[in-house]
């Protein structure tokens, strides 16, 4: 039989606010345990909490990018379940009426591209941490994440294939880095993936049991998680078993899933408004507010790419990837006169020597050494044919060890391309002067016998001599 | 509508109460109490019933008000100290308790 | 001195003629010759007292004092305040120092007042007897037999046994009113969102709200001045223009428009209690006010409806005690979930778990809109009744309870019975109105009897008014218990 996955995430994006959602403790990470956990986040008797402006308002970017739904009015409820990580014994959540409902998000995948919907993202707060390391057999709890903003993005089940969720996945990471609400760091916790997997025979329309799988911190172990659980599940319901409806954890290290008893037990969250919080109202001048903030959102910057700057698919969905790097890439195009600009070159060099030689000194594209106006700079020099691509690259060498503009490193190395006719000629002229075999073989149709005359020109010229000037003159001077 | 014993068990444990075995001096166990004075708080609260409240729109805050929000900023500093002086199990300051199985 | 209103001693401080640590030092001698017999204090803590009461000195000598400068206030056990135990009346916090104050907490200690002491409470503000203590029941000042109501009974039975000259409390069903009732002193629950509920330890934080406790409507006046007020860190706290709610206190009564709901004068209304109304508005009438019989049809739900709501918060509200942070750690157990088992059950007393029980079973999936639902409706429905009947009159009048205290142990064992204690004051906190009661009379046993004004939405000044006016033609609140 032909089995088909059905695949949702439920993401969980660290805000990257200031201070709690709740409280007005720090959110940064790494402090020692307990530091940043005020009397609001371990709950002490009678502490209350107010609402973070900016969670809302990055709440809200969010939704206007996938083109939700804004709920006027929202509200927040109490989910209650006792776990030492929670310390009051209920998460402060949004449940019957979400902040961002119905929006859509468009992924590229092998197949073209595709809209997957996503239901809601709602605001809530985050559990502290359960440190399992040996406390004398106990477990030690850390509250400082306790109280971070989070949102929650719900998809629905529209992904067909590990392939298709990772890259919803990737998208998703694309776009809350382009709003700048959320820091993308996945090690970290700061974006957090939960995946519902179920599978039916394809052409049935009615889902199969899912089971819900936690800690997928890599786009890596989603991947594999779903590949793992889809083989899981097809392989029970063939051998005549059922599945059963459960949470199951990714263990990377064996590359498997398995149950979570801790959460088998039915769990009676028992939700209801919270009386602590009155109705989250929004005003439609703050929706439009930002609306008019948002940047140039990733899918329409890649279509951009392609349709105005003539950029392949590939390479624009590449440039997109970050906003800095599109920023870095359009930096270096903006700083080329206009008969200069040549899209593809820029994106051919930013896409390949800078992105490599980033990746080999595991930097950013934010630590970068060279500066977009120094490359553009280069860039022009080859575009004027003043240096060969090749001595370009020589020069990008030097420049990424930290040495001068392209200009003075040209001047200071000597490698101005010779672009002189009269100058190329009369070296042509010698070279040729010693060669009739060769020359006769090329008349005689051996085609080949043109490039070893332009090595030996290069040679003679250290590279510096223009190819294109000295393939034209070649083919005049051994003309029959 | 009435509660079995069964039904005390289980909100007890979603409460996280424990409902021991033993017996009172009147040989009734603890979950009958807990079932005869629980079922007769029900018993008053089903007096709700013959009220008639379609179409009203449910209150949840006593007044008609919208969430205020505060600005993002870090107003708290470290309390570690005094609020794990008062803990009743805290080393590396963290609090502990016993083995978390997940 | 004992015996003195605050307007009084803050005269007397001001001009020197006592100092606030004598004063502070006699209620001080005071308690601990009658706390044994009444147990109204759960704590006090004469070293930060006195320290206190010597600052305020210093304060007003160099002639910075404020109305309440020099002046000892107990404080319900509820309110958080550094340094001090806050208990909440509970085994579960019987070791919580807290590390940080309340909101009002702040204004009496900004203002130069003196914290007392820790007055004794029902077990997590639940219950309207104060038997449900851990800290054991509290007697009735005017009878050591009755209760003296609660949940702030200890701040009542304080007050009226001139243990303190004032006190706080808070109401969520009742709990200032009813106990100020029974121990014949006056007591104001305001507005929802007047007194910020900032670090005051929840029950039902829909419904719960602090207020004054004390001998006279102005000597709750001058509490209320430095408990009302806008706080950032409440949520639900309201921000509005402050009051001066002493400034007026004598305004003539000439065309008030009180009215009597008929609901509230049924048979299971004590006859004492009615005739003490009776005679009530009949004062009333010479001050020139009008009286109107008004309608509260859906009276009758309120207790329903207010069980299933508070015990749905409280239920929430107390699940951050699990002695993982703070409070009791029950001593043996065998995993994490037999510690919150056993801390739990060993930490609450049987009403508060009762309570817990009933909210649990009320959230749970499958009844959350029989119930919970069903009751938010009905309270839209109360608070209906009420600004209907605000279109017509300016203010309500009718008892705070029932009956007149009862005996200690009477209602242990039923607590439906219990719960009906509060039929006549619950509906005011499903509907978010301020209320008063205040001393009308005494019953035939000597027991004190409250009579209640319930007034709109923000109107505690008028309240507080009509009670100041009727205590210049009345002597119920200067009545002392012999002890």
């Amino acid at each position: 039989m032909e089995w088909e996955v059905v695949i949702g995430l439920e993401v969980h994006a660290q805000l990257a606010t200031r201070s709690k959602i709740f409280s007005g403790a720090a959110t940064a990470y790494g402090a020692a345990p307990n530091t940043q956990a005020c009397a609001i986040d371990i709950a002490l008797p009678g502490v209350l909490p107010v609402l973070n402006r900016e969670a809302v308002q990055y709440a809200l970017r969010f939704g206007l990018a996938i083109g939700a739904k804004i709920n006027p009015k929202s509200i927040f409820a109490r989910k209650n379940y006792f776990y030492p990580d929670l310390p009051k014994g209920y998460q402060i959540s949004q449940y019957e009426l979400p902040i961002v409902a119905e929006g859509k998000l468009i992924i590229d995948t092998s197949q073209g591209e595709k809209t997957i919907r996503i239901t809601r993202a709602h605001l809530e707060e985050d559990a502290g941490k359960s440190l399992h390391e040996d406390f004398h057999g106990k477990t030690g709890i850390d509250l400082n994440r306790a109280g971070t903003p989070l949102l929650e993005i719900v998809s629905e089940p529209d992904m067909r294939s590990a392939e298709e969720a990772v890259a919803y996945a990737k998208t998703l990471h694309t776009l809350v880095r382009y709003l700048e609400i959320c820091d993308g760091n996945m090690q970290e916790g700061s974006f957090r993936c939960d995946a519902n997997v179920s599978v039916r025979p394809k052409g049935q329309a009615e889902y199969g049991t899912r089971c819900e799988i936690k800690n997928l911190n890599s786009f890596r172990f989603l991947e594999r998680a779903i590949e793992f659980e889809t083989s899981r599940q097809i392989d029970l319901i063939e051998s005549g078993n059922k599945i059963i409806q459960e949470t199951r954890l990714y263990d990377s290290e064996r590359d498997e899933t398995r149950s979570m008893r801790s959460k088998e037990e039915a769990n009676d969250y028992r939700y209801f408004p919270d009386p602590d919080l009155l109705p989250l109202v929004i005003d439609p001048s703050w929706i439009d507010k930002i609306h008019q903030s948002l940047p140039e959102l990733p899918y329409a910057k890649r279509k951009r790419y392609v349709e105005k700057l003539g950029l392949t698919i590939y390479d624009a969905s590449v440039l997109t990837t970050s906003k800095a790097l599109a920023n870095w890439f359009e930096a270096t195009l903006n700083a080329l006169e206009d008969q200069m600009k040549d899209p593809k070159l820029c994106a051919n060099w930013i896409m390949g020597e800078v992105s490599g030689r980033l990746n080999r000194d595991s930097k950013d594209i934010s630590e970068c050494p060279i500066q977009p106006e120094s490359l553009a700079q280069l860039l022009k020099r080859i575009k004027d044919g003043t240096i060969s691509g090749n001595t370009a690259k020589e020069i990008f060498d030097t420049m990424w060890s930290g040495e001068e503009e392209p200009d003075a490193i040209i001047e200071k190395k000597g490698l101005k391309q010779i672009s002189d006719n009269q100058a190329l000629e009369t070296i042509i002229e010698q070279i040729l002067a010693g060669n009739d075999e060769q020359i006769a073989q090329y008349r005689a149709g051996k085609d080949r016998v043109l490039s070893f005359f332009v090595g030996q020109v290069m040679k003679a010229t250290q590279g510096r001599a223009n190819p294109a000037q000295v393939n034209e003159i070649l083919r005049k001077k051994m003309a029959p | 509508m009435s509660l079995t014993s069964d039904d005390v068990y289980k909100i007890a444990h979603l409460a996280r109460i424990e409902v021991n075995n033993s017996t009172d001096e009147a040989g009734k166990t603890e979950v009958s109490v807990w079932l005869d004075q629980l079922n007769s708080i029900l018993g008053l609260i089903e007096q709700m019933q013959v009220t008639e409240t379609e179409n009203l729109d449910p209150m949840a805050h006593a007044l008609d008000s919208v969430l205020r929000l505060r600005e993002d900023e870090v107003t708290e500093s470290d309390h570690l100290d005094a609020f794990q002086a008062i803990a009743p199990e805290v080393e590396a300051g963290l609090y502990l308790v016993p083995k978390v199985i997940e | 001195m004992l015996t003195y209103s605050l307007t009084e001693l803050s005269g007397l401080l001001k001009s020197r003629k006592i100092s606030s640590v004598e004063l502070t030092q006699s209620y001080l001698d005071r308690i601990h010759q009658l706390n044994p017999a009444i147990n109204a204090y759960i704590s006090t803590n004469p070293e930060i007292s006195l320290n206190q009461a010597k600052q305020a000195d210093s304060r007003i000598a160099h002639g910075m004092s404020e109305p309440l400068t020099g002046i000892p206030v107990a404080q319900k056990d509820i309110f958080c305040a550094e340094g001090w135990t806050t208990t909440c009346g509970s085994k579960m916090l019987s070791n919580f120092i807290s590390p940080y104050d309340a909101h009002i907490i702040e204004k009496f200690n900004q203002t130069g007042a003196v914290l007392l002491g820790r007055t004794n409470m029902d077990e997590f503000a639940m219950g309207s007897s104060n038997e449900t203590s851990y800290f054991g029941v509290v007697h009735n000042p005017w009878d050591l037999e009755a209760v003296p109501g609660g949940s702030s009974g200890g701040s009542a039975a304080a007050v009226a046994a001139g243990m303190a000259p004032a006190a706080t409390g808070t109401d969520t069903g009742g709990s200032i009113r009813q106990p100020a009732a029974l121990c014949g002193i006056t007591g104001i629950k305001p507005t929802y969102g007047l007194v910020s509920r900032f670090g005051m330890i929840a029950y039902a934080s829909s419904l719960d709200q602090a207020g004054p406790m004390a001998r006279t409507a102005e000597d709750c006046a001058l509490l209320l001045n430095i408990m009302a007020g806008f706080d950032p860190r409440d949520s639900t706290s309201v921000n509005r223009q402050k009051e001066d709610y002493t400034a007026d206190l004598n305004r003539p009564l000439t065309g008030l428009k009180v009215g009597l709901p008929k609901e509230y004068f049924t048979d299971g209304l004590n006859p004492e209690i009615a005739k003490c109304i009776e005679m009530s508005c009949d004062i009333l009438r010479k001050e020139g006010a009008i009286l109107h019989e008004i309608s509260l049809p859906n009276s009758p739900i309120a207790i329903p409806a207010y069980y299933v709501l508070a015990s749905a918060e409280a239920s929430s509200n107390l699940e951050r005690y699990d002695g993982v942070r703070y409070g009791y750690r029950s001593p043996s157990y065998h995993d994490l979930t037999d510690m919150y088992k056993k801390t739990r059950a060993e930490g609450f007393g049987a009403e508060v778990k009762r309570r817990i029980m009933i909210g649990t079973y009320v959230l749970s999936a499958g009844y959350y809109d029989a119930y919970y639902i069903k009751a938010q409706k009905l309270r839209r429905l109360i608070a209906n009744d009420f600004s209907n009947a605000f279109k017509e009159i300016d203010v309500i009048l009718g008892p705070t309870s029932p009956q007149p205290a009862f005996n200690i142990g009477e209602r242990n064992n039923d607590p439906v019975s219990m719960y009906l204690s509060d039929i006549y004051t619950i509906a005011v906190n499903l509907a978010g109105l301020p209320g008063l009661s205040l001393p009308a009379g005494f019953s035939g046993q000597g027991r004190p009897i409250g009579i209640q004004l319930i007034g709109n939405y923000f109107n505690e000044a008028r309240l507080l008014n009509i009670a100041h006016r009727y205590q210049q033609v009345t002597d119920w609140h200067t009545r002392r218990p012999a002890l």
